[in-house]
């Protein structure tokens, strides 16, 4: 009797209503509040969009061809890990390990290059209280500077657990949910890099 | 306690309640009330009011008549067998629907209306003054003549006038109760508000949003006069600042104003020419000091000028207040409210 | 049967008071959470309620000087802050967390360590807005806290920044639980239980909570920009840079008017679930029931700017928003009638419960009708900003979310605790509130039309506002005494109150099925569910009440796979609240300190075994 409850019970713990594991609905329903998160973010930039009053403005400041550098850099991020991924669910815990590192180590050159964007900017007189222009666009893309460095973080936790068998080809769902974070950011700068540095001042 | 004497109760109070409307809607005796409108713009609003207030009561008196219905007929008593499982009804569903529907369309119709009603441009017969709202006080501008007032804002009746709104700090709101309805006024932009008074009187208004700690007592007064007074008033605000005798009393005040006061405030043709504070070039013909609520008394202009804080205190740490002087003697106050009464 | 439950929370053997308190600490049970987010929103309530005290003793006669013009501004300040986001909302809270599972036949939320983090986010948040209060340089800009009023020039000292780091922790809390929630009740319910058959509560949970997710972020962002100007000087708000003023508003308002349907989804499930079972009827119309919560909620997100008619963003602006927000009047009409349509034809037993559900159904009329004449636009050009619109809102959060809160109050607390409250008391309470709530918020009406604008520190007696606002302030000590009575009331039960049987009230939804208060793993065995009231459909049909009524064994109760207790969501909310917290005066070693906390204990966190 009490066996047979205990197996129940340990099967119905695995049970879920729709199929989808709880850990991959969390992140999407998270993702979704994301989303709004980073739109109003966007639209307060949008909405003062060529209303400062005083320079310098994006066009004086933008160094597009190192920023579409960096952006492809992030893309390819999202490709390595797509890569971890897919060797994780083939079990090769050993290939994975080179594709998480290497997309750590390419969100961390994002990250470098956005280092580098703001210190050449405030060479230029651009602060976050200088005009409109500064005060959003530092903070819209400081703020997903920080999710790309939570997702760093993240990836290196990963990596570093695989060490001690706590990645494996069975719990590969690991890797996937964080991959859904680690793609959502991406394409955030993928909107963010078309709004504001794409889109003629 | 039986339910049948809870719910009459509950009727008579809901009864009570409706009446209590209606008598808010018609006593007098309170100068803000919108129940009491006197220009065209305040009119629309409560002619809108009226229909839509009495379609609200006949919601509410159904729906609390089928509550107090309900519980009287079904209310349970020993024995009762378990009801009918009752799931819905479609067309019910539907009806209850559609009726609500229609309601807010007759609401929604004349809303619209109303509103384009409302910004209607008032034409080039209007009297355009400028509005400058700040904590916590309003300047009048008048463009056309160069006039310039606080806290009392004149007016022809019968003429549209056309109010462009500013805001020197931060989102005030104008609003005269009984002429029209409210507009906030927002730094960095310049909204309007149109009416046209029908009776000569004097309305009051106040700003209707939280603007700090004077909020409660940023009034002002709208007089509204015959359109003869009213270019009497533009012409006699239009002359320089009366120039005292010298050796009088008021001669003693104007030189202690130009000590102490010029720094912050304007008086026309002489070389205080402040803009802090209010312009105060004809400050013997007010009615009200800063906006207060107090009525205007020698005294509490006294009060004033010896210590504004004490009379409006505002918040620790703000510079845009008019300061204390308690340093000046009583005979100094007294010298520089007699000047300033002398400013007709 | 409770006592094996016990033996399954408890990790020392000994019972003191130190592994008592430490169980709390460390317990992850919905039910204990549940619980602690109760008694910490009814001890603000009192707090919420005192500030309004304060409100109305000050307001009771004309050129009064009980407080002075920046204390009051504190006081209404806190007094809207507290009581909505520190009562109604943790309230809310309260038994999503107690009931969600239980309805929905699950031995707990989906992440019961996440659950923990919430509450103990909340605490933390709250008691950051609390020391304000005490420390008496309480946010005093509104609730709504308008932009350029809020920037360092208007409002230097710290008010706003406690204003603005003690949301942004509530607000990460409402995320997370918001979370927790939505995949709890998409997940994990009963096999059998489509969601055309979850209970309407839980629905309203599952709304309320797609609400929160998508709306707060707006806020936060608002928040984000706020702290901005005013710890580093970014000049989001600042009309000399350009900055727009309005920008906030629609920030704010983006978020603020959803929250309203926060606030009141839930008290529409409590109503939901009152009801039925008070009339012995199943809810009448229950899919359009869901329909229409949907409705309102989408409905909800596409007229924040009925809060900004007077703004000036234009006459084709006004009109479409003030039509949108009317149609919300439809779907919310569809909810009163199908409750009508419940009570007619039921065998209506009187009782506190019922008497507050249906007090609400009265109430909330009458705030919805008030919000309609609001959306007619330019009637808002007098309404807005005056007692009307004062009047409106407390009879939709007092009226409504408050009174079908007491409800629910009435109606759970025996699951909750193992003891009835005494009915008897409970009706006298009702009355008293509902004339106090009546004499305190119906003249607000008149004073409306009477031209009495909000947010004002005093008034002169010529205005001709000083009878009604000295009655008012006596309805308010009235609800005081209302309070207070449920306090007693509470307190007696739980020292010496009649032991609550299983099904007190001849409940329909599962938690009656289970003792009360339930054990920690509530179902011995999950339930299969076959319709929308389940238990009562095997009342009916005389089938098997699910075995824990009957008393299971603590043999079986072995078996069942729980999460093991865990301090760190608490270490991990407090480094989130000594970051925030020291933000506000700018320490940025303990900021530094904060999140480094933060972070290694959800590092730690992810390695804890299993969840
Ligand atoms: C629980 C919270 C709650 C709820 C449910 C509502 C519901 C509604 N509110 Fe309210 N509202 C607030 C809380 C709430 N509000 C708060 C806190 C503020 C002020 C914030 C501040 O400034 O501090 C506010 C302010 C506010 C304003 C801005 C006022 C101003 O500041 O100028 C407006 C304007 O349109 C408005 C409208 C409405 C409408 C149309 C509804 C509708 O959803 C109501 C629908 C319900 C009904 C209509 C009743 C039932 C329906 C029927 C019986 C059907 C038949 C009825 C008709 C055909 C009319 N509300
Ligand atoms: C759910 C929300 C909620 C609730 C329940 C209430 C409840 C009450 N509110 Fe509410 N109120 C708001 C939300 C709410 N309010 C909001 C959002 C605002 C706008 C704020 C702003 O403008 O920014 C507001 C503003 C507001 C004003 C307008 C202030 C102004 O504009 O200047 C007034 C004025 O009368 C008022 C009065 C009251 C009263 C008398 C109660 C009563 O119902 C309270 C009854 C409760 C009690 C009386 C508690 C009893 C407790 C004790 C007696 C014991 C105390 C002892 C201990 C602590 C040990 N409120
Ligand atoms: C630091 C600036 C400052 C100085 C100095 C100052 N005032 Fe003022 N004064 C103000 C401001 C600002 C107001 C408007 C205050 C309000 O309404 O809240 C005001 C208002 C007034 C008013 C009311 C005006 C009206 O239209 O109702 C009078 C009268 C007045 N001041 C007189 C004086 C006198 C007399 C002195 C010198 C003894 C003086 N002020 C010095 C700033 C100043
Ligand atoms: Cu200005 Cu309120
Ligand atoms: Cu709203």
């Amino acid at each position: 009797m009490s066996h047979a409850n205990a197996a129940a019970a340990h099967a119905d713990a695995h049970r879920t209503s729709t199929g989808l594991s709880h850990n991959k609905l969390l992140m999407w329903t998270f993702l979704a509040s994301d989303c709004m998160f980073f739109g109003s973010l966007i639209m307060t930039y949008m909405v003062y969009r060529g209303r400062s009053v005083t320079g310098p403005y994006p066009d004086e400041i933008f160094n597009i061809p190192f920023t579409s550098v960096s952006a492809a850099v992030l893309l390819l991020s999202s490709l390595t890990m797509v890569l971890a991924l897919a060797a994780l669910q083939r079990g090769k815990v050993k290939v994975f390990r080179v594709w998480i590192l290497a997309t750590a180590l390419l969100g961390t050159l994002f990250l470098g290059g956005q280092y580098y964007e703001f210190t050449e900017f405030s060479q230029h007189g651009l602060g976050l209280g200088t005009n409109l222009f500064g005060s959003s666009f530092f903070v819209l893309t400081g703020i997903h500077g920080t999710h790309v460095g939570l997702g760093i973080i993240w990836l290196l936790t990963l990596f570093a657990l695989s060490f001690r068998g706590l990645v494996r080809q069975d719990n590969a769902e690991k890797v996937e949910i964080a991959g859904l974070y680690w793609h959502f950011v991406d394409i955030v700068w993928i909107v963010i890099f078309t709004f504001v540095y794409l889109l003629p001042y | 306690m039986t339910g049948l004497r809870r719910t009459a109760r509950r009727a008579l109070f809901a009864s009570l309640a409706v009446a209590l409307v209606l008598v808010g809607g018609c006593v007098g005796g309170t100068p803000q009330a919108a129940s009491d409108p006197a220009a065209d713009n305040a009119r629309k609003i409560w002619d809108l009011f009226m229909p839509i207030f009495w379609m609200s009561v006949v919601v509410f008196v159904i729906v609390q008549g089928i509550i107090i219905v309900a519980i009287i007929r079904f209310r349970r008593r020993p024995g009762d067998p378990v009801p009918h499982a009752m799931h819905g009804n479609t067309k019910l569903e539907i009806a209850w629907t559609l009726a609500p529907a229609l309601i807010l369309a007759a609401i929604a119709v004349p809303t619209i209306t109303t509103i384009a009603d409302l910004a209607r441009n008032p034409g080039d017969e209007a009297l355009t003054v400028r509005v400058i709202g700040q904590q916590w006080w309003w300047a009048f501008e008048y463009p056309d003549s160069g006039v310039v007032t606080a806290d009392e804002l004149h007016v022809p009746v019968g003429r549209p006038v056309h109010l462009e709104l500013e805001s020197k700090d931060i989102i005030h709101s104008f609003w005269v109760p009984r002429l029209a309805g409210k507009q906030d006024v927002v730094p960095g932009r310049t909204n309007t508000i149109n009416f046209t008074a029908d009776a000569v009187g004097e309305y009051s208004g106040q700003c209707a949003e939280f603007c700090g700690a004077q909020h409660a007592n940023m009034k002002f007064r709208v007089i509204v006069q015959t359109e003869e007074e009213f270019e009497a008033w533009l012409q006699q605000q239009q002359q320089p600042a009366v120039e005292p005798q010298p050796g009088s009393i008021e001669a003693q005040g104007k030189e202690l104003f130009m000590t102490n006061c010029r720094g912050c405030h304007t008086i026309q043709g002489t070389e205080a020419e402040g803009k802090v504070g209010p312009d105060l070039t004809h400050f013997g013909s007010r009615q009200t000091i800063a906006g207060l609520v107090v009525p205007y008394s020698t005294d509490n202009l006294k009060q004033w000028i010896h210590n504004a804080p004490s009379v409006k205190p505002g918040q620790p740490g703000r510079s845009i207040q008019m300061p204390a002087f308690t340093a000046l003697t009583d005979d100094e106050v007294n010298a520089i409210a007699a000047y300033l009464e002398s400013l007709k | 049967m409770a006592q094996s439950a016990f033996t399954l929370e408890r990790s020392a053997p000994q019972e003191t008071a130190l592994s008592r308190l430490w169980s709390w600490l460390t317990t992850v049970d919905h039910k204990r959470i549940g619980k602690l987010y109760f008694f910490t929103s009814l001890f603000y309530l009192l707090v919420g309620g005192l500030l309004a005290l304060l409100i109305r003793t000050q307001l009771a006669v004309p050129n009064n000087d009980f407080l002075s013009p920046d204390t009051y501004n504190q006081v209404f300040t806190m007094h809207g802050a507290v009581m909505i986001f520190l009562v109604v909302m943790p309230l809310n809270a309260a038994f999503f967390n107690y009931f969600v599972p239980l309805l929905i036949g699950a031995r707990d939320v989906a992440f019961p360590r996440l659950n923990a983090f919430s509450y103990w986010v909340f605490l933390f948040g709250s008691l950051l807005l609390a020391a304000s209060i005490v420390l008496r340089t309480a946010p005093n800009a509104g609730w709504f806290a308008y932009a350029n009023l809020t920037n360092n020039t208007f409002s230097p000292g710290h008010n706003l920044d406690y204003y603005s780091m003690g949301l942004q922790v509530l607000g990460i809390s409402s995320i997370a639980s918001s979370l927790n929630f939505v995949v709890t009740i998409i997940n994990m319910r009963a096999p059998g239980m489509t969601m055309m058959r979850v209970p309407i509560f839980a629905w309203m949970t599952l709304i309320t909570s797609g609400l929160l997710l998508l709306a707060l972020p707006s806020f936060s962002v608002g928040l984000i920009e706020l702290a901005f100007d005013r710890l580093f000087g970014a000049v989001f708000f600042e009309p000399s840079a350009g900055g727009d003023p309005v920008l906030w508003q629609h920030l704010f308002w983006i978020f603020g008017h959803p929250e309203v349907y926060i606030l009141i989804l839930p008290a529409f499930g409590y109503i939901s679930e009152i009801l039925p079972t008070f009339t012995r009827k199943p809810l009448f119309g229950y899919p359009f029931m869901v329909y229409s919560g949907i409705a309102i909620a989408i409905l909800g997100f596409g007229v924040w700017a009925h809060h900004m008619f007077t703004v000036g963003l234009g006459t084709v602006p006004n009109a479409v928003f003030g039509t949108t927000t009317m149609l919300i009047a439809i779907p919310t009409g569809v909810k009163i009638f199908n409750w009508l349509g419940t009570l007619w034809g039921g065998s209506i037993r009187i009782s506190t419960p019922l008497l507050f559900a249906v007090g609400f159904l009265g109430m909330f009329t009458i705030g919805g009708i008030s919000g309609v004449m609001h959306a007619s636009v330019p009637i808002d050009y007098w309404q807005t900003d005056t007692y009307f619109v004062v009047a409106h809102f407390h009879y939709v959060l007092f009226g409504g979310a408050l009174f079908a809160i007491f409800g629910a109050i009435y109606y759970w607390f025996p699951k909750m605790f193992g003891r009835m409250l005494n009915d008897k008391l409970g009706q006298v309470q009702f009355w008293i509130m509902l004339v106090g709530f009546n004499l305190t918020f119906f003249p607000m009406h008149l004073l409306g039309i009477d031209g009495m604008p909000r947010r004002i520190y005093t008034y002169t007696e010529e205005m001709g506002w000083a009878t009604w606002n000295l009655v008012e302030t006596i309805g308010a000590y009235m609800l005081g005494v209302g309070v207070l009575l449920m306090a007693y009331n509470m307190f007696t039960s739980l020292r010496s109150g009649q032991p609550a049987p299983a099904d007190p009230w001849d409940g329909r939804t599962l938690e009656w099925s289970i003792p009360s208060p339930p054990p920690v793993y509530n179902f011995a065995e999950v339930p299969v569910v076959s319709s929308r009231d389940e238990l009562w459909e095997r009342k009916l049909k005389k089938q098997a009440v699910p075995a824990a009524v009957k008393g299971g064994s603590g043999e079986e109760a072995e078996g069942i796979h729980l999460p093991p207790p865990s301090i760190v969501p608490m270490i991990a909310a407090f480094g989130l609240a000594l970051a925030g917290g020291s933000m506000v005066f700018k320490e940025w070693i303990l900021v530094g300190i904060g999140l480094a906390i933060l972070l290694f204990s959800i590092i730690a966190w992810s390695l804890e075994p299993n969840e």
